[in-house]
């Protein structure tokens, strides 16, 4: 695994810091999830051992080798721009719109985006 | 022997003949499988929901049209299960999560329409670890599934109830997803075949989303020929599934026969365990006694070394964490699944998605919004990406002198509920079976022998892209010549 190494040239890689529960809470909330204050020691904890796991990742030269996001480099697929709907659309929007928590007038209502609700 | 069974509805092959001849009713077949179930299910839990009555609708029609003299398809009668996470217009389908508890999609996945239109009747929706999260189905929001080989052990995961549903005689075969080998690790604990296909082989279209670009849908089978009869079904390019390849399938049930004779083996030295202590004495000899077993049969084998397969789990566990973040951020109470209230938008948001996600899916949601986060994206998420991109082209390099490639398909038999409660220890379950989902190739487990406890061992057979057919006649001379 030696010429899988960093190159003789590189500086080594810092060893990371570790993940505080501070940065887990900053997550969880743009993750839009509430944590106790148990479970956000418990997560960070766990977190931070797959992250150990990412570090093996620098073990490896990457050079400038590009990204892969998809395994056949896929771009863009496109049809025509033409309706195919297996169902009739009418049903499907009701089925569709049946699965919603609370629907009104054919759209799925939500509580007040800003303020509160009274 | 693997074509051995203690039950005999017999198998797909032989149902699909029978009912097509008129020799077996497939509603007769049907029932001696729901009697199974009744029997044994609450033991097992390997479903989360039998379709009974629809079923038998299904299995009543294809007797009509036998009746009929009408053609029926390659499947016909056959009872199939599917996980639990393809959609399944008019039936619950539920990830085993609290936030799709109830929820009915208003359409089929296309494996679901091309099954009926084969001629198999849905049995039932099988349990898995919430979102195809695990390897051991114990992340299941409605409680684990048992192996019908030792039930005091795991049946693998995420597709645990998929294979559990085969292993324990419930169906002929089944259908799982693999993300990171949640279809050849389980087949492996339970002592079936399964496979990965090559990715966009098989469409995607109505399979709940866990990791796009790792995502695959492929069947749990007892036998070899079965498999190869329940892939030449399900694959094929869908206009549904953008990332669904544009040509025509090509089946792969007529080269089972075909034998090995001079194919160039290659036995991956990094994945192979040797010198490994989290890999089971059991595994490593059965491994290496397929690969003396395939040289034997003509094959010329090689031990091969590829250096970027180890970092396939590092890669892996930023990649598909990071793709869940994103694909997963639809649960939000808003147009399905589950809600909780709040006194606005965003509170009712978070207060649906903490209750209703378990805690390796939080974990994961958070591990990749972490990753992609400003400030870490390049350390974490885009340096897998461009791991990513070195193993494919390793694998790609390696191809050019093998045909296929052999390691053991999981480091250790089926384990026992809670013996690996730490998750980096359960991701670890999945180290010889990531790669091929990072190299989007095919690969495919095969039981040989037996292991710790005498419990089955699978091997997998990997192969480069769209390599299935010879990937099947390798996975038939192993079949040959397991123990």
């Amino acid at each position: 695994m030696s010429s899988h190494h960093e190159s003789s040239g590189a500086p080594a890689p810092t060893p990371r810091a570790h993940l505080t529960t501070d940065d887990v809470a900053k997550v969880a909330r743009l993750a839009l999830l509430e944590l106790s204050d148990d479970e956000l020691v418990t997560f960070t904890g766990q977190l931070d051992a797959v992250l150990d796991l990412a570090d093996q990742l620098n073990e490896f030269d990457i050079g400038d080798v590009p990204p892969t996001a998809h395994p056949f480099g896929l771009v863009n697929v496109f049809r025509d721009d033409v309706a195919a709907v297996g169902h009739d659309a009418e049903v499907l929007r009701e089925e569709a719109l049946a699965a919603g928590p609370e629907i009104e007038a054919h759209q799925f209502k939500v509580p007040p985006a800003l303020g509160e609700a009274p | 022997m693997s074509t051995s069974r203690s039950h005999d509805a017999g198998s797909v092959l032989e149902i699909a003949a029978a009912v097509r001849a008129g020799e077996r009713s497939a509603v007769d077949v049907l029932d001696q499988h729901l009697a199974r179930i009744a029997e044994r299910d609450e033991d097992i839990h390997a479903f989360n929901t039998v379709t009974d009555t629809a079923a038998r609708e299904q299995a009543a029609a294809v007797d009509a049209a036998v009746a009929a003299g009408e053609t029926v398809g390659p499947l016909a009668g056959v009872p199939i299960a599917l996980k639990d996470n393809l959609c399944t217009r008019g039936v619950t389908t539920t990830c085993s999560s609290r936030i799709l508890e109830h929820w009915v999609p208003p359409y089929d996945a296309t494996v679901v329409e091309r099954l009926a239109a084969a001629g198999a009747v849905v049995v039932g929706k099988t349990n898995l670890d919430e979102f195809a999260m695990g390897s051991s189905t114990e992340n299941s929001a409605f409680g684990p599934t048992r192996n019908p080989l030792d039930t005091g052990r795991v049946p693998g995961g995420s597709s645990g109830g998929s294979a559990a549903a085969v292993a324990a005689g419930f169906a002929a075969a089944s259908l799982g997803s693999d993300t990171g080998g949640s279809i050849r690790q389980p087949a492996a604990l339970c002592g079936l075949v399964g496979m990965k296909p090559t990715y966009g082989a098989v469409s995607r279209y109505g399979l709940v989303a866990f990791a796009s670009s790792l995502d695959q849908i492929g069947p749990f089978t007892r036998t070899v020929a079965e498999s190869a009869a329940v892939y030449d079904v399900i694959a094929g390019h869908d206009p549904r599934d953008s990332t669904s390849i544009p040509r025509e399938h090509v089946p792969v049930s007529g080269v089972l026969d075909d034998g090995i004779d001079g194919l160039r083996v290659g036995v991956i030295t990094e994945l192979s365990g040797r010198g490994n202590d989290a890999f089971e004495p059991g595994v490593i000899e059965a491994a290496l006694s397929a690969a003396d077993a395939l040289s034997a049969a003509g094959a010329k084998v090689e031990d091969v070394s590829i250096p970027t397969a180890v970092a396939g789990l590092s890669a892996y566990y930023m990649i598909a964490p990071a793709e869940a973040s994103s694909n997963l951020a639809r649960y939000d109470g808003v147009r399905y699944g589950l809600r909780k209230p709040g006194p606005n938008t965003a509170s009712m948001m978070a207060a649906s998605r903490t209750a209703g996600f378990g805690d390796e899916v939080k974990r994961r949601i958070m591990l990749g919004t972490y990753a992609l986060s400003a400030g870490y994206y390049d350390a974490f998420y885009g340096k897998a990406q461009r791991i990513r991109t070195l193993m494919i082209q390793e694998f790609d390099r390696i191809y050019e002198n093998f045909d296929v490639l052999l390691s053991p398909t999981s480091p250790c038999v089926a384990f026992e509920f809670g013996a690996k409660a730490d998750p980096v220890t359960m991701y670890y379950n999945d180290v010889c079976t990531i790669p091929s989902n990072l190299t989007g190739q095919p690969a495919m487990s095969v039981p040989f022998g037996t292991g710790a406890h005498g419990l089955p061992v699978g091997v997998q057979v990997l192969a480069p892209m769209l390599g299935e057919p010879t990937m099947y006649r390798v996975a038939a001379a192993l079949e040959g010549v397991a123990p």
